[in-house]
């Protein structure tokens, strides 16, 4: 019991940066542009909300200018395929190649400063005390972690049931109908782009001023970009999903760690235990299974017709014909 | 949902601009344009990464100049940089196939791993250390690209059987495939718990310039191997596939117009998995070629990134074969110079601002920019 009661715990807060991230591609995928430079705007966010953080002593100051990091990044890819329609997957990809060069290049020397200040964590009274989902979700967490509880319901309220999020998805669907409704679709695609760019400055700077303290090059992130993207597919476009996800692969990256401890799994014995090297086996769990959600999510879509936004990855050009 | 969009909206938003920014299709682009727009990227890339350099402190005419010297100085190094060009081009043939059908194989690291592994396989568990160079070589050869091959089939077959998005599944792979070869190199194949295999024996290595010193003296030195034989061969192979065969028709077809070429009655699951596979074979063959040219034994740090860099080769030549040899050279060179300078993130930033300018410029080459003042 008390296993999996630390897995999941550890998986709710490494899972904090994952959500972030994922809200993040999901509200831009949503307005109808895929940003493939998660990874490199997370990386930029990291090595700025580190860096800042070690600079001034405080790790609030180095939050926001994390965050502000990934969103400026974040404005390039949105002018080159908003303004200049040019294709979102080479540009996504050349941001990740950039972000990942620029915070090599800025967090030259990063990794041997030592006590940089963190995010501060404290348990919720009352809750915390409540068996089994206290420990996991209320006892002694990150700041960050209870502002991800609170951005699950608010983004989904948001999508779902406001005006804003109705022209969000409209946007992303069509939008040339919802340009002739009157709504800027550049602008608020731009603003979209940002804002996903933005929250994934926030999950990098979750991960080097929280979860894992601390600047380890391109290994901060370790891939957690390019699993956002598959877990925004894998949640259909949807909020409360994409949490899901995220906390699941948070609790499976702690699984890997742990399962190495225990010595026999129901009286047999725990080849993990036994053989080192089999832990490169384990170290491929997150990736393999964002493969499979992937085949999963994808199953779901055909089967009940939903998926991506209709407008996903194609430039809006006002007034040609046959832009959707 | 009970709340409706009102018909006239209360107020149109927008940039309080002073002028507008227009583009205009252009009816036909100038000879000359393409040129210059790739000419000026690259003038933009470096400026910007020497801002960036002059940023940590850096000096950036003398780093330039260090890469240049250190990649195209002498011979010998630029024998050592076509040694780096050899995987790019192989590599940047696999993405430039793929791309061409508008699959986004992002694999070929990957792939890259998995071939170098399948011709380490050969030496470690097939052959006897006393075979001939004419077994060794060509069971490799063939060992790497099926390997590349195989890790090339499984996207291939999820995108063209379950729709599943290949962009993803090439990325988790190439980080599958580096773990798995650290498992071998840690574990299993492990020479005295180093993280790397023992040497293979002198039958298993690509024939280099430098080994045929004692016949003629200038080639001393120098580190080509057989494998940029093989690279060369292979972008006339994916020249005439493209551009003489049925498939290559095909292929082509369906990268600029999927939907005529699904009326046409084109198998395009079918091409998604072949494509995918020959991709992942070139990739698995430059796998092979860094093995048993360069390194001479399996470790896990036998990729600086090729098979990304692979992306921006196949885009800086314009998806044309042939384009991708002075391509891969040049990059092959960043490779080599970027060595000498510090910090070493600089190569990596480069080649990402590159890449922006690039899709940027492209703009420009099939749109007029027009500036007019807003009303």
């Amino acid at each position: 019991m008390n296993f999996w009661v630390n897995i999941l715990s550890a998986g709710v807060s490494n899972g904090t940066a994952l959500l972030f991230a994922t809200i993040g591609e999901l509200l831009a995928e949503r307005a109808g542009v895929l940003n493939l430079g998660v990874e490199g705007m997370m990386l930029m966010g990291a090595v700025a909300a580190y860096g800042t953080a070690a600079a001034t002593g405080d790790p609030w100051l180095g939050l926001l200018v994390g965050m502000l990091a990934g969103g400026i990044l974040s404005l390039l890819h949105a002018f080159v395929v908003i303004s200049l329609r040019a294709d979102q997957v080479v540009s996504g990809l050349s941001l990740t190649f950039l972000g990942t060069g620029l915070s090599l290049v800025l967090g030259e020397g990063l990794a041997s400063v030592k006590g940089v200040p963190t995010i501060p964590t404290f348990s919720l009274p009352l809750l915390a005390d409540l068996p089994f989902f206290g420990p996991i979700f209320f006892d002694t967490k990150s700041v960050l972690v209870y502002v991800g509880y609170v951005l699950i319901p608010l983004m989904w309220f948001y999508v779902y049931r406001t005006r804003s999020g109705l022209h969000l998805r409209a946007i992303g669907e069509y939008p040339a109908a919802a340009d002739s409704l009157g709504i800027n679709v550049y602008a608020l695609r731009y603003f979209y782009v940002f804002i996903g760019g933005v929250l994934a400055g926030l999950a990098g700077g979750a991960i080097t001023l929280s979860i894992t303290p601390g600047w380890f090059s391109e290994f901060t992130t370790s891939g957690y970009g390019w699993i956002a993207i598959g877990l925004v597919i894998f949640a259909q476009w949807d909020p409360v999903r994409a949490a899901f996800g995220s906390y699941l692969f948070g609790s499976l990256r702690r699984f890997t760690l742990d399962v190495q401890g225990v010595q026999d799994v129901f009286g047999i014995g725990n080849p993990f235990f036994f053989d080192r090297n089999l832990q490169f086996f384990l170290e491929m769990l997150p990736y393999a299974l964002t493969i499979i959600v992937l085949i999963i999510g994808s199953r779901a879509a055909i089967r009940k017709r939903l998926g991506a936004p209709a407008a996903l990855g194609l430039p809006y050009v006002r007034g040609e014909r046959g832009s959707v | 949902m009970t709340k409706t969009i009102s018909a006239l909206p209360a107020r149109k938003r927008g940039f309080p601009l002073p002028v507008r920014v227009k583009l205009e299709p252009r009816l036909e682009t100038p000879r000359w344009l393409p040129w210059a727009t790739t000419i000026g990227s690259i003038v933009i890339a470096l400026v910007f990464t020497g801002l960036i350099l002059v940023y940590v402190g850096g000096d950036p005419i003398q780093s330039f100049r260090a890469i240049y010297l250190a990649a195209f100085g002498n011979l010998g190094v630029f024998s050592d940089t076509l040694v780096k060009a050899t995987p790019l081009i192989l590599t940047g043939l696999a993405c430039l196939l793929a791309f061409r059908m508008r699959l986004w194989n992002i694999g070929a690291e990957g792939q890259f791993f998995l071939g170098a592994w399948g011709a380490t396989l050969i030496v470690e568990a097939v052959l006897g250390k006393d075979a001939s160079p004419w077994l060794f070589i060509p069971l490799m050869m063939v060992s790497g690209i099926v390997f590349g091959a195989l890790w090339g089939f499984i996207p291939g077959f999820l995108k063209a059987r379950l729709n599943v998005n290949e962009i993803i599944t090439t990325l988790m792979l190439n980080y599958i495939a580096v773990l798995f070869v650290q498992f071998y190199v840690f574990g299993p194949w492990s020479e005295r718990g180093f993280q790397l295999t023992p040497a293979f024996p002198r039958a298993a290595w690509l024939p280099r310039l430098t080994d045929y010193a004692s016949v003629f003296k200038p080639f001393s030195g120098l580190t080509v191997h057989l494998g940029f034989v093989f690279a060369l061969l292979a972008v006339v192979g994916v020249w005439y596939f493209l551009n003489r065969t049925r498939w290559g028709y095909e292929i082509r077809l369906i990268g600029d117009n999927p939907n005529a070429a699904r009326y046409a009655g084109v198998n395009i699951a079918m091409l998604t998995i072949v494509v995918f596979m020959i991709s992942g074979g070139l990739a698995g063959l430059a796998g092979m070629s860094e093995v048993a040219g360069v390194v001479h034994r399996l470790q896990d740090r036998i990729s600086p990134g090729y098979g990304f860099t692979a992306i921006i080769i196949a885009w800086l030549a314009k998806l044309n074969p042939w384009a991708v040899i002075p391509v891969a050279i040049l990059f092959g060179g960043l490779l080599i110079g970027s060595r000498e300078i510090q910090p070493s993130g600089i190569a990596r930033m480069l080649q990402g601002v590159l890449l922006f300018t690039l899709i940027s410029s492209e703009v420009l080459n099939h749109y007029r920019i027009k500036i007019e003042r807003a009303h």
